[in-house]
């Protein structure tokens, strides 16, 4: 079998490498997508969709003005995938609100959108106290155990199935090679010079992109890069369909464009097991119907788990290998709100072979603390 | 289309969209609508098609009716009762926000 011969490789079909791999085509270059196959733990098909800014960034200001400018690209990112595949990703930014439920909560909250505000300096950052009646006007039927809310009008949210569907749609219709199954069997590094071994055969590439989510933990170091990345579980319940009753998302409820309310945000350190578990889906129920009584009445009609894909500072880990320029490394926990910023800026830089300094609080060296003697 | 077999002992009596029908004990509400012989028991929330029970087993959802009541049962996961009333599933639910 004859090698193919690209200008880059991305490693990994999810949210990430999808938006990468159609960024870089938009760029002009030849690339191959290599998606792992069914096995792959496939964060990007069990995420809850939010386009989300709210909370995000504390002690990384660059991290809250990359999230902000990705929702700010947002509405672009939709047209440009409406435009290119026909398919909507029915994007709908109007805010969004997280609840609390005593006024510890609420303190905390305000205290952290606060320092949020400050680390934004000139580039501002709004965000408000809703409560009372003014509450209950915004959010038809919230509980009397939601005693506020803080709402941000950065947020929103998408159908990120649709979302994953159109990238890929996007990236094929711009010529690029969507190659499935195809898990790296071996990798030779050198500068700008990168083999890829697959089932379908040898990829010969000048960049290489390793978008593999927690894959990508094993795959750094081939290429002189870390990717310090761990499983955080987080379980999902979805109410049977409702007419549209929430005009905003919240960080752990929203209903989706077809109707169905989606209750979630269960956040668990348990390795790469996904089993869903009685407890913590009561957990998530009992918190939702106390945001919301009359989803009680509900039926559940779906349920599922998938993985996070966590740094140990929770910031995404965005660098080039020093070893093997030409090689680059991308994770985060939030493929969805940070696709337009990988599709429209981190795509152009891989392309022009150099991150921006922008980035630059993101490589995995920020992990490289000495053991205490 | 659908009729009762002529063994079958139809003594539970409901009600379809207003039609009265009787059906043997055990049955599903979903045999029900069918043995009443409706055109659609909903119209789904997105496009507004009409639907019929289909897989009669708890799997396609396309029976979702509205039965004492209760909006969205899969009627073939429900049986008959005496006096059960049957009615159509049109869109999505509504939601009662005063409820407590």
């Amino acid at each position: 079998m004859t090698a193919q011969v690209y200008d880059a490789a991305v490693v990994g079909g999810g949210l990430v490498g999808s938006a990468i791999a159609w960024g870089l085509t938009r760029q002009g270059l030849a690339v191959a997508l290599l998606d792992e196959g069914d096995v792959a733990f496939r964060a990007s098909r069990g995420n809850f969709a939010l386009v989300w800014v709210q909370g995000k960034g504390d002690g990384q200001p660059a991290y809250t003005r990359w999230t902000r400018f990705s929702a700010a690209e947002w509405p672009r990112l939709r047209d440009a995938l409406g435009e290119a595949t026909g398919i909507e990703t029915e994007l709908h930014q109007p805010g969004g609100v997280h609840l609390c439920f005593s006024d510890a909560e609420i303190e905390e909250r305000l205290a952290l959108l606060e320092r949020l505000r400050q680390g934004a300096g000139n580039h501002g950052y709004e965000y408000r106290l809703i409560q009372g009646s003014e509450l209950a006007d915004m959010l038809p039927g919230i509980g009397p155990k939601v005693i506020g809310a803080t709402w941000t009008p950065y947020d929103g949210h998408v159908n990120s199935l649709k979302l994953l569907h159109a990238l890929h749609r996007a990236f094929v219709s711009a010529g690029g090679r969507y190659l499935p199954n195809a898990r790296i069997a071996a990798a030779t590094a050198r500068p700008h010079d990168f083999r890829l071994g697959t089932p379908s055969g040898e990829i010969l590439a000048s960049r290489v992109v390793l978008a593999a989510g927690l894959g990508n933990r094993a795959l750094a170091p081939l290429f002189g890069l870390a990717a310090p990345v761990v499983p955080n579980k987080g379980q999902v319940l979805v109410t049977e369909r409702a007419r549209q009753i929430l005009p905003l998302p919240t960080t752990f409820i929203r209903q989706t464009g077809e109707g169905t309310i989606m209750l979630g945000d269960s956040k668990e350190d348990a390795g790469f097991d996904l089993s869903q578990s009685p407890d913590v889906m009561a957990t998530i129920a009992a918190r939702a119907v106390a945001s919301f009584p009359w989803l009680a009445d509900l039926n559940i009609v779906r349920a599922w788990s998938a993985l996070r894909v966590m740094s140990a500072d929770g910031f995404p880990i965005y660098e080039q290998s020093r070893t093997c320029p030409g090689a680059f490394v991308a994770n985060c926990h939030s493929g969805v709100t940070l696709a337009a910023a990988h599709a429209f800026a981190l795509a152009p830089m891989i392309a022009e072979g150099e991150l921006d300094p922008m980035l630059a609080p993101f490589t995995a060296a920020r992990f490289d603390v000495p053991a205490a003697a | 289309m659908f009729r009762l077999r002529p063994e079958a002992r139809a003594t539970v009596r409901v009600s379809v969209d207003g039609r009265e029908v009787a059906l043997p004990e055990g049955a599903s509400a979903a045999a029900a609508v069918l043995a009443a012989g409706l055109a659609a028991i909903r119209e789904t929330p997105v496009s507004g098609a009409k639907r019929l029970p289909y897989c009669m087993m708890g799997v396609c959802f396309d029976c979702l009716a509205e039965i004492d009541g209760v909006p969205n049962r899969q009627a073939c996961m429900v049986e008959v009762r005496e006096g059960m009333t049957i009615r159509p599933q049109r869109g999505a639910r509504a939601i009662e926000t005063d409820a407590e």
